[in-house]
């Protein structure tokens, strides 16, 4: 059996260290939030985890939230949904970063602009000191 | 016990595989550790991430290799 596969699992480059939990919300930097989720996933930076599941206390969403690393949270706005969901489950973030505090206002235009969401890629990428 | 470890076959899965082992032997339980390795019977446990381990049904834990004291912890909440 080979040893580095393409499916969903966690070797390779050990991105599955690195989980990013997206607020996700129903507004423009709640999906610019969720996008740099997607868009770091993508590029295996990290690993886009259901905030949903933690949410909904899953036992072994949570159990494989704590293990990790890093744990990178990105809310869109100070309301902090995804930081109370997963410190309301005992999930310690490591990587912290609020949409509205690198100068972008919310509001509810869900047509995203790439540049938006370069940004906080940008910012999260050098919370992990990845480049 | 039913105890299975997912895991399509690469590294991480082996060392899950090997950890539980050492945890059921140390226990000194009498269970079948069993791999499965079909992705989609992978799938039906909506696993995000593999290697996993499913207690009796149950999905404890995936995406990484716990720890031995974690593992011990998860075999014993089934006993
Ligand atoms: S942090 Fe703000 S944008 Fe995100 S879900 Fe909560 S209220 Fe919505």
């Amino acid at each position: 059996m080979a040893e580095s596969c393409t499916c969903s699992c966690s070797c390779g480059r050990d991105a599955s260290e690195i989980l990013i939990f997206p607020c996700s919300g129903a507004s423009n930097v709640g999906q610019i939030a969720n996008q740099a989720g997607v868009e770091l996933t993508k590029a295996v930076v990290g690993k886009m985890f259901c905030l949903a599941g933690i949410g909904a206390h899953v036992g072994s969403f949570v159990e494989s939230a704590k293990g990790a690393k890093r744990i990178v949270a990105i809310d869109g706005c100070p309301v902090q949904c995804a930081k109370k969901t997963l410190e309301h489950a005992g999930v310690t973030i490591t990587d912290y970063v609020v949409v509205t505090e690198e100068g972008i206002d919310k509001n509810r235009n869900l047509n995203l602009a790439a540049e938006d969401v370069n940004k906080i890629c940008t910012k999260i990428r050098a919370s992990l000191g990845i480049s | 016990m039913d105890i299975k470890v997912l895991g399509p076959g690469c590294k991480k899965c082996k060392e899950l595989e090997k950890a539980v082992h050492k945890a059921v032997d140390e226990i000194g339980l009498d269970a079948a550790v069993e791999k499965v390795e079909d992705m989609d019977k992978i799938t039906g446990y909506n696993v995000l991430m593999t290697p996993g381990l499913v207690i009796n049904g149950k999905v404890k834990v995936f995406g990484r290799v716990p720890k031995h004291k974690d593992i011990i912890r998860y075999i014993k909440e089934e006993m």
